[in-house]
């Protein structure tokens, strides 16, 4: 897997001792759990796999011009009765195969994970940060709003959100803004879980000597702030970052399964697994399974890697 | 005491003032209303006069007091999409989703702690071990996979049980209806009653180990055994008391996930309950549904966290400084 190691970049960081020291302890533990190597493996192979979909999906599934109706509802690895050609996962009700949509359904399943989770950590590190270091009216506004919003479980919030970003665009942006609606719904449905650890974290931090010594230079609170505090409550964002993705993509899937998510017209894994309910009934399967076989194991992989990355981060664990 | 109370009641009643705001919000500034209701042929007479019959010419404050007006008296104005009463629907719908709510509840409650119990006792008894390696995979399963896992297990292979809909139901008493006293209707609550409540009764079995091993550590307990009582007595009489106080605090809050989740399960089982409406209503944008979910969801969880934040409160004295560890996802 030397292919999957070097396609997910490197941190371009000036290579500080302290980094590296780091970095040599965190592979280290690295190499010690076989099941954080497995599920790394897994997550590289679907990621690269998403990232290359028009490069190794052997159809494009929205080039109406290579759809063959008399292709489908193909099962797996048969040939087809009337054309004769075989599909490794078979077709859906319209002789897409199943393979390729699932490769690029992947593709917007973790582009809006990713944008998600990014949006929700710039939010919520950057009020976390706020609350924690200037405290007063600030701390009291952020907090009590994180609190109101806690109070609702995040896909509650976000399926409203959906639903009012729904009503504001006309009707026919709608299906094309979908995917960025998803984004900030599940994005801001996601973010106080970053603003309490940071609060937390920073409130630590801003009592310590380097913290005092850098307002005594006179730095900006702002500088301080991002320049000195961050990189000491980094850690846990990381954590909360990889653990608040597997839980993006599923909620992403959701909303998508429910029919407030990605449009049929660009399917994401919880469209496809929506399109392929209504064949269970009748016996074709595979186009329910795969699809939903994928989701788990996207999220479980990277649910085992978040576990593996709390305890690695964890020094008082080691 | 007295003080704490009030500030809880005053912060419960300032987030549902902040929530009625967005839910106001919603009415006036998301889509237009007029051309929802309307259909493609109109005049401008019809889109004038629906304008009056709904308020909407009148000026902001206006509208916002007469919002907070009729919202407290339950009254959301009719659904844009089928402009019937949205008091009313909800009613109609309501039973159903607190019939479905109740019973997983209630599986999660029995489930999770008999489980919970059975692998703190059982701590490296095989059973216990296949037991807790099972939950795992049950909390990575998102709730609709497992609705869809199990109408192809018990519906479409075996066919012993619906896939969808209530089944037959009763009348109670003017507007409740109930599945609880026909077979069909039995018969239907069990599947989705079972993806909604898989979840909690991971969440209350895990706990209910947690806690349960916690205890049994302690002094006290090797003091009872040392007197020569009976397994049966220490683990039920004097470990299980001890462990029931945050599971019952977990369990209220889960109740208000319990009711969020319900939208999931409705939707994959079909089941005809508020869940179930509040999706059909995002979808067309039906704004007065939204509107009075949001309220009527808000009330049910601002209520159910005060009643167990004043419970706990009163049930345990140590717990009274800090209280932020019951909350989870």
């Amino acid at each position: 897997m030397t292919e999957a190691g070097s396609a997910t970049p490197p941190a371009p960081r000036p290579p500080g001792r302290l980094r590296r020291a780091w970095h040599s302890d965190f592979l280290w533990s690295f190499r010690r759990a076989p099941v954080a190597m497995v599920s790394f493996l897994v997550v590289a192979v679907l990621v690269l796999a998403a990232l290359l979909a028009p490069l190794v999906a052997p159809h494009d599934p929205f080039d109406p011009a290579t759809l063959n109706l008399m292709n489908g509802f193909t099962p797996p690895g048969e040939p087809n009765a009337f054309t004769g050609e075989s599909f490794w996962l078979g077709t859906d009700d319209q002789g897409r195969d199943v393979f390729s949509t699932i490769l690029y359904g992947m593709r917007i399943s973790l582009f809006v994970g990713f944008s998600a989770v990014l949006l929700a950590m710039v939010l919520g590190v950057l009020l976390g940060l706020l609350a924690g270091y200037l405290g007063g009216w600030t701390e009291t506004i952020i907090m009590r709003v994180a609190d109101v919003q806690l109070t609702f479980p995040a896909i509650l919030v976000a399926m409203l959100i959906f639903g009012i970003a729904k009503g504001i665009t006309p009707p026919e942006y709608r299906d094309q803004m979908a995917i960025w609606v998803l984004i900030l719904a599940i994005g801001l449905s996601d973010w106080v879980q970053f603003a309490r650890v940071v609060r937390g974290a920073t409130l630590v931090e801003k009592n310590k000597e380097y913290v005092q010594a850098a307002r005594l230079v006179g730095r900006s609170p702002f500088a301080i702030m991002t320049r000195h505090i961050l990189p000491n409550v980094l850690n846990p964002v990381l954590v909360i970052a990889t653990i608040s993705l597997a839980l993006a993509i599923i909620a992403e899937a959701t909303l998508s399964f429910l029919g407030v998510g990605a449009p049929p017209t660009k399917p994401s894994l919880g469209t496809l697994i929506r399109i392929g309910q209504e064949f269970m009934f009748s016996g074709e399967w595979w186009i329910l399974f795969f699809p939903a076989l994928t989701l788990l194991a996207l999220a479980l992989s990277i649910n085992l890697l978040g576990d593996w990355l709390r305890d690695a981060l964890n020094p008082r664990l080691r | 005491m007295l003080a704490y109370v009030i500030r809880r009641v005053a912060q419960s009643v300032l987030v549902l003032f902040v929530v009625g705001l967005v839910a106001f919000s919603m009415f006036r500034f998301v889509g237009d209303p007029v051309d929802n209701m309307l259909g493609q042929e109109r005049t401008q007479a019809d889109i004038e006069r629906l304008r009056e019959t709904l308020g909407l010419d009148q000026p902001f404050p206006v509208q916002y007091w007469r919002f907070l007006e009729q919202a407290a008296q339950g009254n959301f104005g009719l659904s844009y999409r089928q402009g019937r009463p949205v008091a009313e629907i909800l009613m109609e719908r309501l039973p159903a989703t607190l019939e479905l709510a109740f019973v997983s509840g209630l599986l999660a409650l029995v489930g999770g702690i008999a489980l919970g119990i059975f692998t703190a006792i059982r701590r490296r008894g095989l059973a216990a071990n296949a037991i807790m390696t099972l939950s795992l995979v049950g909390v990575s399963l998102p709730t609709f996979l497992i609705g869809i896992l199990l109408i192809y297990l018990f519906s479409v292979e075996l066919g012993w049980l619906p896939s969808f809909g209530r089944g037959e139901v009763t009348g109670l008493g003017g507007w409740w209806t109930t599945g609880f006293l026909t077979q069909s209707g039995l018969k239907a609550l069990i599947l989705p009653a079972i993806t909604l409540g898989l979840y909690q009764m991971t969440l209350i079995m895990r706990l209910v180990r947690t806690e349960m091993l916690e205890v049994l550590r302690t002094d006290y307990i090797r003091f009872a055994r040392a007197r020569g009582l009976r397994d049966r007595a220490i683990n039920f009489h004097h470990a299980l008391k001890n462990t029931l106080v945050p599971v019952i605090t977990i369990t209220g809050l889960q109740l208000g996930s319990i009711i969020a989740f319900a939208i999931i399960t409705e939707t994959v089982f079909q089941w005809p309950g508020v869940g179930l409406l509040f999706i059909n209503a995002i979808q067309f944008v039906d704004i007065p549904v939204m509107a009075a979910y949001l309220m009527l969801i808000s009330v049910m969880f601002v209520g159910i966290n005060l009643i167990v934040d004043l419970l706990y409160f009163a049930i345990d004295p140590r717990l009274r400084v800090d209280r932020t560890a019951g909350r989870g996802t």
